[in-house]
């Protein structure tokens, strides 16, 4: 890895000035937090932020575990990389999977908005509860989302697990109140004021291990409901008349894969990528099927506990 | 829709992407950051010019724009044109009203600066939120609605950026395209501002004309401004000199945030710096300590850095074994932080229960937290019209001036050399909430000039003469509870132990020490706080103190308690239901209140807060005062 470097008197980068802005955050979580969790969902963001972690307290392994809210439906190059970043970090990965959805088989293909109510919003519940987890990481960025722009850095759900949008506390400076009553947990987003462009040109610059995914390769895919869907493995109902065709693929957002469209690309290294994604005309998140629902509907769905 | 502006400095970025990406990123790779603050009221067009600066520096994707449009025709209030502040007015609550309550941020980036705008209400009620969305701004951008001119919330927001420490602000002119572009009308604006400006301290400050819905002087030069002899708004956020350089050039300081333990052989101290440079072999003071080292290294994943500089996050190491831990502050050790507990200070109230002077809040300030009470304000600042107004205490977004004190002494910079040693906030502690932001204007007495007189005689020699543990039996409940009698039969009980004790009463209390206090909420404060002190002084003398006061907040039985050693408080809840303690009624005193003939009254017209988790609690509807005496005597002397 390597670090960048001020000179004397030098200007910081603003990327110089987020990594400081991230790792203090960080570090205030840790030594305010009785419990506190990162939140790994292997994607590009959670990538960026486990690096961080791991600058933020070196010598020191990231003083936390990791936190994997698994659906059993994620790419099966996410499990890989999961895995490997684990071992690699030192640190401890915990996978929860709710026992509720893997008892009645909540799958994609049935179950519609529910799959992912039922394994990541329920399941990132329970499994806080269940650990006793008071602060948890997350990789969302204020610039994704509508609803996401006024999120603060510290972010306090009640007891169980609501966020009140009009009722933040105020965050100044970069002094954070990270008190809460017992019961009380707070979502901690420390690359907040990151962007897309600004995420993928640290991985860039740290050479920081990403999902392949991202980078465009012969997939096989099928169209449907206007996404193009990858045919990750053999669970995947074809609908009569699909056949998959290998397409040169790539993905600009991970989740489940057959909720998650691919983009015809043929950007194989991270600045063809970066390319691309600077001179699309498309947001980031126009590939997850849940965002289309209805106006403000992250807005809901956080207020329910959606991360 | 018109746009009037073009888009050529986007074009050319799109050039440079296709043509060649790794000199886009490498240019992208050394852009500064920008954080500026748009200030302005929903009419003065704030949430269409951000939406404008996002469009027009091309941050807006095809699927936004298509949600735009649509919604621009349903809820919109341009008409059949695209209505930019759809973009930024993010929550469902925001559209349905269509004002701006939040603080919210957004991203764009220029050729030269990456930018990140805070977009705040401009309503008085929200003040609040634009002190939050100020306090990490470079620069100020207040608009001005040309059809009306300098108005009181001009003079409010202008106030507030000036307040929380903005250098550079820029005095927006908008909707010029609602005037004609009249450059006298123009003028006069300014010359307006500039009176008031000169009179609140804002020594310098840069006007344009501009449309945000237009676009005029956003991104070109507007050809309806020929007058104009500025540089259009992008340019001069691009332009704006930044202050990071500022910053290292001031002594060294880094408040310690965690300390770095993997194992024995390796100990560092976390942090941001917040001034200066550090190289290893300088000599550090850790304050407030005072203590002294040398810096070995400054550690980072990449390898040992030869100097690091404000605005990084690092770890350091001392050449000795000396104290130091979260909260402390780094110093270069020749030009080392002030260190005091008394300042005067500017305070932002920022929740609805207002300011109670004396009573103990959490101030955190840099990586410390104490506990700090303020004082009466010494005046409030009318923020329309910049007066000063007496005040009792602070309400939900009024900004005072008061003196406070902290528990501690701690290191400390006037808000004026260092945001990040003279910038707080106050926590309410029961409802964790932030209450208050403030800025250190100065101390009060340098605490270095105060030395604890050094006593030959320890609290453990004078508690060991009685060979006893000093203690404060701290008993609290409703007016009528049977605090006082069973408070004296357990002062009796521990006398035939040859115990040494004193009983302070509520009454004896009231008749000398306290005769001063009245029965406001503020008084009943400072009367627990002085009954504190007392018995903290005769834990000191090794005595077991019982108190029998109502002492119905929390708060002030906190406060009690942490000015004790650990373990020496001990609370006592005598728990009687209202309906018992008003039958039994001893001095008459519940049928007063209800008469309305005695006003703040716990348990009638003033809350009593039950101790949460108190080391004794004593069911009066269970046990009999005699029962209950012997029960805390059980727990005390087991």
């Amino acid at each position: 890895m390597t670090t960048p470097t001020a000179s004397p008197t030098s200007q910081l980068t603003h990327l110089q000035r987020l990594e400081a802005e991230s790792i203090h955050i960080m570090r205030e979580v840790v030594a305010e937090a009785e419990k506190p969790v990162m939140l790994y969902s292997v994607g590009k963001d959670s990538a960026v932020m486990l690096h961080l972690a791991r600058k933020a307290f070196y010598p020191s392994p990231p003083p936390f575990p990791l936190l994997h809210v698994d659906t059993t439906w994620k790419f099966k190059a996410m499990y890989e990389l999961r895995d490997r970043m684990a071992r690699e970090s030192g640190m401890e990965l915990l996978v929860y999977q709710n026992p509720e959805a893997t008892a009645r088989g909540i799958n994609p293909f049935d179950h519609g908005g529910l799959h992912t109510d039922m394994w990541k919003t329920e399941g990132l519940k329970q499994a806080l509860d269940k650990y006793g987890f008071d602060a948890a990481f997350g990789g969302a960025r204020r610039d994704e989302e509508k609803s996401r722009a006024k999120e603060r850095i510290f972010s306090f759900r009640s007891a169980n697990h609501r966020w009140d949008p009009k009722n933040q506390r105020p965050e100044l400076w970069n002094l954070y109140n990270a008190r809460k009553a017992k019961g009380e947990s707070i979502r901690v987003f420390p690359i907040s004021n990151w962007t897309e462009l600004d995420i993928w040109q640290y991985i860039h610059l740290e050479n920081i291990p990403i999902v392949p995914l991202y980078f465009a390769a012969k997939r096989p895919v099928v169209q449907r409901d206007g996404l193009t869907i990858m045919v990750d493995d053999e669970r995947f109902r074809l609908r009569p008349g699909e056949v998959p065709e290998m397409k040169s693929v790539r993905f600009r957002t991970l989740g489940c894969y057959p909720l998650t469209g691919a983009v015809e690309s043929e950007a194989a290294t991270l600045p063809q990528v970066i390319q691309e994604m600077l001179l699309t005309t498309t947001s980031e998140r126009q590939g997850r099927a849940i965002d289309h629902d209805q106006a403000a509907s992250m807005e809901k769905k956080k207020q329910e506990g959606y991360f | 829709m018109s746009v009037t502006t073009t888009q050529e400095s986007s074009y050319q970025a799109d050039a440079l992407i296709a043509a060649d990406i790794d000199a886009y990123l490498l240019q992208h790779q050394h852009k500064s950051l920008l954080r500026f603050i748009t200030c302005g009221s929903v009419d003065d067009g704030k949430s269409t010019l951000i939406g404008r600066l996002l469009y027009d520096s091309k941050m807006i994707f095809e699927d936004q724009l298509a949600a735009l449009e649509a919604d621009s025709k349903r809820a919109g209030t341009q008409g059949q044109n695209i209505d930019f502040a759809l973009l930024v007015d993010g929550l469902a609550a925001e559209r349905e009203q269509g004002i701006t309550i939040d603080v919210a941020y957004r991203f764009f980036a220029t050729e030269k600066r990456k930018f990140i705008v805070a977009d705040t209400p401009g309503h008085e009620q929200y003040t609040r939120n634009m002190v939050t969305g100020a306090s990490t701004a470079d620069l100020a951008v207040i608009l001005i609605d040309a059809r009306k001119g300098v108005l009181t919330q001009t003079r409010r927001h202008s106030y507030l950026a000036h307040l929380i420490g903005i250098r550079h602000i820029v005095l927006a002119v908008n909707k010029m395209d609602l005037i004609g572009y009249d450059q006298e009308k123009y003028n006069a604006i300014v010359a307006d501002y500039t009176k008031f400006a000169a009179s609140i301290g804002i020594n310098s400050f840069t006007p344009m004309p501009i449309s945000g819905f237009m676009g005029d002087n956003i991104t070109t030069k507007s050809e309806n401004t020929p007058w104009y002899d500025g540089v259009p708004l992008i340019a001069q956020l691009e332009t704006v000199e930044l202050d990071v350089t500022a910053d290292q050039q001031k002594p060294f300081r880094m408040p310690v945030q965690w300390v770095n333990r993997p194992n024995l052989d390796f100990r560092g101290f976390s942090g941001l710096i917040s001034s200066g440079t550090v190289r290893p072999g300088d000599t550090i003071r850790v304050l407030p300590s005072g203590k002294t080292s040398t810096i070995t290294r400054i550690v980072t994943i990449g390898g040992d850095l030869e100097q690091a500089v404000a605005g990084q996050s690092v770890t350091l190491c001392f050449a000795d074994e000396i104290d130091c831990s979260r909260g402390d502050v780094i110093c270069i050790a020749d030009a080392p932080a002030e260190v005091a507990d008394q300042f005067e200070a500017v305070i932002v109230w920022m929740a609805d229960e207002a300011l109670i002077p004396g009573r103990p809040y959490w101030l955190k300030l840099g990586t410390q937290t104490v506990t700090a009470t303020v004082q009466a304000p010494k005046y409030q600042v009318n923020v329309n019209t910049m007066e000063h107004m007496a005040a009792k205490t602070l309400e939900l977004n009024a900004i005072g001036v008061a003196n406070l004190a902290t528990d501690r002494p701690i290191p400390f910079e006037p808000y004026a050399t260092s945001h990040t040693l003279g910038g707080f906030i106050l926590i309410d502690k029961i409802t964790n909430a932030t209450v208050a932001a403030g800025m250190l204007h100065f101390a009060l007495r340098r605490s270095q000039n105060v030395h604890w007189q050094a006593l030959d005689i320890s609290r453990e020699t004078h508690a060991g003469l009685k060979n006893q543990k000093p203690a404060v039996l701290w008993f609290t409940g409703l007016s009528g509870a049977g605090k006082s009698t069973i408070a004296n039969l357990v002062e009796k009980k521990l006398v035939r132990m040859n115990r040494h004790t004193f009983l302070l009463d509520g009454d004896n209390v009231r008749h000398g020490l306290n005769k001063d206090l009245g029965f406001t909420e503020a008084d009943r404060i400072e009367n627990i706080r002085r009954v504190g002190e007392v018995a903290k002084l005769m834990t000191d003398a090794g005595l077991i103190v019982i108190t029998a006061f109502i002492s119905p907040f929390r708060a002030e039985r906190q406060m009690v308690r942490e000015m004790m050693a650990g373990g020496e408080f001990i609370e006592i809840h005598i728990d009687t239901p209202l309906a018992d303690a008003e039958a039994r009624d001893v001095k008459g005193l519940y049928k007063k209140a209800r008469s309305g003939a005695l006003k703040n009254f716990t348990g009638i017209d003033s809350p009593y807060e039950p101790p949460q988790t108190p080391e004794i609690r004593i069911d009066t509807t269970k046990l009999t005062p005699e029962e209950a005496a012997d029960l805390i005597i059980e727990r005390l002397i087991p």
